[in-house]
This record gives C-alpha cells, structure tokens and sequence, in this order.
C-alpha cells in the first residue's frame, strides 16, 4: 500500500492541469467535483497510507519511493523520489485531510466569483506542491514544493487582482519570503558542496559523521536554512508579509496562511533536525527567535482590528511556540502544535469568513456584535477554537501541545527559564486577544444584519474541525492524565525524544497549572476590559503614552515602517538614480529626434490637394536644379 | 512643297509656358473644374513637346507619344470628372480644400 505515497502529490497536480485548460469552460458543478474530488482522493490515498503504514511500519520506520531520477549531472542527482516515516505521515495526513475541509468550505465561499475554476485551479496546484514539499526525500525536490507554495500564495493573494492593493501584498509576501528563499538554496548549495548529497537522510548521516558538533561549517548551513524557515514561517524579522497576506480569500488565508505553508518552516527544521543539533548556537537563536516573535506578534495582535490581522498576528504567535519548540529539542512538541494549530487555526479562518460574508464583507470587530445568536454554529466554531488557540486546559487541543512545548522549554537542556516565562506571558496574551475577538464580534448588540448565514458546505467543514481542535490533544495525554503519548511515540520513530535535565523545582503538573492560570487571567481581563465594561480600555489609549504603545503594537513594532526606510527606499533611490543615467540618454536623444522627425512629416499632411501639388512642383524643380546644374 | 519649318524652339517655348500655365493654375485655383482644366493644359503642354521633338527629328515616335498621352487624358478626365460629382453631393461646393479633413 506504500507505493500509492506517489499518488497523493499527483492527483491534484493533474486536476490543477485540468482545471488551468478547461476550468473556463466547464459548469460550476463540474468545477466543484474536480476541484474538492481530487483533493478527496488524495486525503483518502494519505488515510490509506497512513492506515498501512503504522500498524506495519516498513524496516527501519521509513519508505523511500524513487519515481524516476530527475537531474544526473557529474557527481549530482536529485531523484523525484518521496520518503515516508512517521514524521512525513502526520504532515500528509494533516494537510490533505485540513485541505480537504476548506476546498468543501470553498465550494460556497466563492460560488459567487467569478474566478471560480481559477481559484480552485491554484488551491489544487497548492495541495501538489505542500504534499511535495512534505514527502520529498532530496532538499532540492523539497525546494521545488516550497517554491511550489510560495508561487501559490503569491497568486492567491493577488486573487482579486483588479484591486491594486491586493496586488501590493502580494508582491510583498514574495519578496519578503524570496529574501529567506535565497538564503536556503545558498545553504542549500553548501551542504552539496561540503557533503556530496542532497538526499536528506544521507546528507544527515554524514553530517554526523563528518561535522563535530558546533562545527563552523555546521552553524552555517543550519543558520542558512534557518534563514529560509524564517522567511516561510513567517518569524521574526522577516514577519511583515504575513498581515498584509489577508488581502487573499479567507479559504487562502485559512489553508496557506494559517494551516499548512506558514508551518513548512517548521517542517523543515525537523526533517534536518541532524543539522541543527549540530549547531546548538543556531538552535538558541531558533527558540528566541520564537519566543521573541510569539511576544511580539502576540502584542500586535492585541491592538488590531480587522479580525483576519488578529488571526494573521495570532498565527505568526502560535508558529513562534512550534520555533520555541525545535529550538529546545522538543521536536516532536512541535509537530503536535502544527497539527492541534492546522485545525484550530483552519477553524478560525473559517469561522471567520463565514462571519465576514455574513457581514457585508466588514472585517472590523468593533463594527460587529451579537452574532452568537444569529449564526450560532459559527459562533460555537469559533469559541471552540478560539478556546483551543488559547490553550482551554483538558478540554481543547492547544492546551496539551503549548503544554508539552512550555514543559519541553523549561526541562530541555537547552531550554531556560527565560523561554518558558515568555511562553506563559504569550499565553496570557493569546487567551486576551482571542477572547476579545469573541466578546467584541459575538456578544453585545447587533449591529450589522446577517445575510448569506453558512449553510451545509461551511457548516461541515467547521463542525468536523471543531471536533478535531477539542481530539486532537487526546493523541498526546500527558503523564497525569494516563501518560497515553500515541503521537509523541509514533513521531519519536523519525524525530529524537526530547533530552530531559535534571529539572527544578517545577513539575509538568505546575507547568500545566501556570497555563492554566495565564490563560484564566487572559480570559478574565478579556471578559473585565471587553464585556463587562465596553469602553473600559479608553482610559488607557487616551494618554499619550498608551497611545503611542498601542500605534506602535498596530503597526506591527514599526517593522513596516524600519524596512521601508531601509531597504525599499534605497532601491526605489536607486531605480530612480539609474532610470536616469547617461548611457538611456543617446537612447533618449534617438526617440527624441525620430518624435520630432515624426511631427514635422505629420505637419505636411495637411490633407490640401494644391499642398501637395506645391510640394511635387517644388521637389521637381529642386531635382531638376540639381541634375542640370550640379 | 515643304511647308514652312517652325524651329523646335519655338515649339518647346510654347510647351514650356504652357506647362507652367497648367502648374500655376493647379496651383492656385481651388475649384475642381479648374483643377482638372489645369491638369489637361499640362499633359497637352508636354503632347506638344513630343510632337515638337518628333518634327524636328523627323520620328513618328513623337506621335505616337500623343496618342498615349491622349488615352491618358481621357481616362484622366473620367476619373476626375467621377471624383468631381462626389465631391459635389459629399460637400455641395467643388473646393478641393473642403476634402481635406481626412488629412490624407
């Protein structure tokens, strides 16, 4: 049953093909049953695979499956080939299965666009790249699936085109990602250079033999790819693009931007997790770079107003937990927080839209309220996952995951106090951010009457994710609840189990309570500051310096603004300064002299018959003048 | 008897100042009419040429020349006399300065 693995990144591609010729011409029926079918085949391929693979796991916990060899020059080969351990499995059934989900969702979003076969076309061609990007077993097959996505996302936020600004983020979110991208195939040509392979599992097996742990050459390729992860994830500082990536159709948003692409950072730092456990000054710079970006983001988060920026802010916050995880060691803690955050925050997203759609299209919170009683199963999906980003204890997914990542920062040798403390704060926020989302758009007076309320396409979708972001977290019950690790220990087969110290004087069960108690804290300020008193945060944007705080946490620290002084203008300067160079001035003199040679002909034809008589006569005796007498 | 010999120059003085009659009328007159008039005085100024040249080498050529230049004439005046009725129902005047709008 292994051998399908090749099948699941193929048949959306094919249906992409189908969709890009004969997508124009075909009927919306037609369109939705290729669209969200061949994502469906695909999901159920991956359940099968999966299904075979964990109760008989091939010799050594992994399948490699070459499908033809791709490139052979000299010394260097790249096979289109798919490698499939424990690792791999989870992401493949994860993102179909989430995929799945929002192309049913989508169905009804976007039945009134015309870019129907479009859309459907780019979402099909995303699916084939992230489960490329997910199963290849060469960096360089891996590199086409993530260029793959960032292609897609680049297209899907310039999805409605004919508004420049949408255009603007998305030549954003390229170069911004392109920056980490360059990085990456630097890092890229490094490891070939250093160790002859791109393969992954080779190349990670002569990295250990052949690199000492804190090797120069290792702290290079692992800062190189870590350069890329940070541009995909996301993460600080290269964060910017994400908000502004919004401007896409919110099933975009919940797919890319939220559950899978933004996550392939991640991804990718576990599957070399070999490279950077031979670098541990790169893997403190992964965990503070997540702490760093879960604070900041999470702050950001606080002060925005269109709902989608929240989640935008809240999903660079959760990916800097997953950061905050690899960085420690707590590899597999990760994984689990990409999966419980695939639902959870593909949840959101969607609950989101419903909410926008039903609102005239309105993003700002504070516009909305009292929609818990006029769409009220969007109301319990969001809560649900609102609870779950938040980190609800027992009940939700994101508890047990942020559980075991603030456990694994804290126990981990390379953990610190430090990390763990910011991760708690970031809880604390979360659970403040999200909830006021909830009490400002949900609660209070209605304000905008609902129209287009979800129906069956959008309600499936949110009622299956909602199951999934409260079971998602009973894969993984931590020692005081029955100590049932099922994914941890399936993960442990690909990824190494997290190095515990001698710990402290804190306890996994302390650890657990403190996230209880930030995240009641959170929950109780969002209730004092946005429920009970609605103006209650007045006082504190009304003086100068609350004011300042909150512009500056809008504006996302000023990162914006820093890079446009830095980098944009400059080149802008200096587009303009070469715009007008020397050598475009003979160019320039050319066009000029053949215009103005153009205007005196033009002047001639002035339509008057004797003119051009005149002119006859004139040339006539002109010529005869020079043939007689010269 | 031998008629009494005009001398070519003559002949081609008077072509000559034919020529430019027809020129300075084309030029100068902007009714249709006058414009065609013009164009024939031309063609017959440079037919009297020919049939000057000829006599004066004593060559059949010269009128054979006429006779072409005649043909042309005629199919001149046909053409232009058509153009001329649909200047007139286009623009009910026969100034050839009123079809200049299409400055071609």
């Amino acid at each position: 049953m292994l051998q399908l693995t090749g099948v699941i990144p193929a048949i959306p591609f094919f249906s992409f093909l189908l969709l890009a010729v004969f997508g124009p011409r075909m009927a919306r029926k037609a369109l939705s049953f290729i669209g969200v079918g061949s994502i469906a085949a695909s999901t159920i391929i991956s359940a099968i695979v999966t299904a075979a693979f964990i109760p008989g796991p091939p010799s050594g916990w992994a399948y490699d499956q070459v499908i033809w060899r791709w490139i052979s020059v000299s010394s260097f080969q790249a096979d289109i080939g798919f490698y499939l351990d424990a690792l791999s499995v989870v992401m493949v059934l994860v993102i179909t299965f989430v995929a799945f989900l929002i192309h049913l969702y989508s169905t009804e979003y976007m039945e009134g666009d015309e870019g129907y076969s479009r859309f459907f076309a780019y979402m099909n061609l995303f699916v084939a790249s992230m489960v490329t990007l997910v199963l290849a077993d060469n960096l360089l097959l891996l590199y086409l699936g993530w260029e793959g996505v960032g292609l897609c996302s680049y297209l899907l936020i310039g999805f409605w085109y004919t508004d420049p600004a949408n255009g603007r983020a998305a030549r954003k979110a390229f170069i911004v990602t392109r920056v980490g991208d360059t990085s990456m195939v630097i890092g890229l040509f490094l490891i070939f250079q250093r160790l002859g392979t791109l393969n992954i599992q080779d190349l990670m097996h002569r990295a250990a033999q052949q690199w000492p742990v804190g090797a120069a050459v290792a702290i290079a390729a692992a800062a190189l790819l870590l350069g890329g992860a940070v541009g995909k994830s996301a993460q600080l500082p290269l964060q910017t693009w994400l908000p502004d990536a919004m401007a896409g159709p919110t099933p975009t948003s919940a797919l890319i931007h939220a559950a899978t692409m933004v996550t392939a950072g991640v991804y990718l730092i576990a599957r070399t997790h070999v490279l950077f456990s031979l670098a541990p000054p790169v893997m403190l710079a992964v965990a503070v770079i997540g702490a760093a970006t879960l604070l900041l983001a999470g702050c950001s988060a606080l002060t925005q107003r269109d709902i989608k920026r929240v989640l935008a802010y809240s999903t660079i916050s959760q990916i800097g937990y997953m950061f905050l995880a690899l960085g420690v060691g707590a590899w597999s803690a990760a994984i689990f927080h990409f999966m419980t955050h695939a639902f959870f925050k593909a949840l959101l997203f969607l609950a989101a839209g419903a909410v926008i759609q039903a609102q005239h299209e309105e993003h700002d919170i504070f516009k909305m309220g009292g929609l818990r009683r006029m769409i009220p199963i969007t109301f319990w999906a969001f809560l649900i996952s609102g609870c779950a980003l938040a980190g609800l204890p027992i009940i939700t997914a994101g508890f047990y995951s942020k559980g075991m990542i603030l456990w694994g920062a804290w126990s981990s040798p390379q953990g610190a106090p430090a990390l763990w403390i910011a991760g708690l704060v970031g809880v604390l926020l979360t659970s403040l951010y999200i909830f006021r989302v909830i009490f400002v758009a949900f609660f209070g007076e209605a304000q905008i009457p609902v129209e287009h309320p979800p129906r069956l396409a959008k309600n499936l979708p949110m009622i299956v994710l909602s199951v999934l972001s409260i079971a998602a977290g009973w894969l993984n019950l931590p020692p005081y609840l029955g100590n049932k690790l099922w994914l941890d220990d399936l993960l442990h087969t690909s990824l190494p189990a997290l190095a515990e110290k001698p710990v402290g004087w804190l306890t996994e069960g302390w650890s657990e309570g403190s996230i209880t108690a930030a995240f009641v804290l959170g929950l109780f300020l969002a209730y004092e500051l946005y429920l009970r008193h609605r103006d209650a945060t007045r006082p504190l944007t009304e003086n100068a310096l609350g004011r300042a705080i909150h512009e500056f946490w809008y504006a996302d620290w000023g990162f914006d603004f820093l890079y446009d002084k830095l980098f944009v203008a400059p080149v802008v300067w200096f587009a303009q300064v070469d715009k007008r160079d020397f050598i475009d001035k003979f160019y320039d003199g050319l066009a000029g002299l053949s215009r103005a040679c153009y205007r005196a002909l033009s002047a001639t034809e002035s339509g008057r018959m004797r003119w051009y008589a005149a002119s006859i006569v004139g040339g006539t005796v002109v010529f005869i003048f020079i043939v007689l007498i010269l | 008897m031998r008629m009494p010999t005009i001398p070519m120059q003559h002949g081609l003085l008077l072509a000559g100042i034919l020529f430019a009659l027809g020129t300075i009328g084309l030029l100068v007159r902007r009714n249709l009419v006058f414009t065609l008039m013009s164009i024939e005085i031309m063609l017959n100024a440079a037919g009297l040429a020919f049939i000057a040249a000829g006599a004066h080498w004593v060559q059949a050529d010269g009128q054979v020349m006429f006779l072409f230049i005649l043909a042309l004439a005629a199919s001149e005046v046909s053409v232009g006399l058509a153009l001329l009725l649909r200047l007139y129902h286009q623009h009910g005047v026969l100034d050839t300065d009123s079809a200049s709008e299409m400055r071609g």
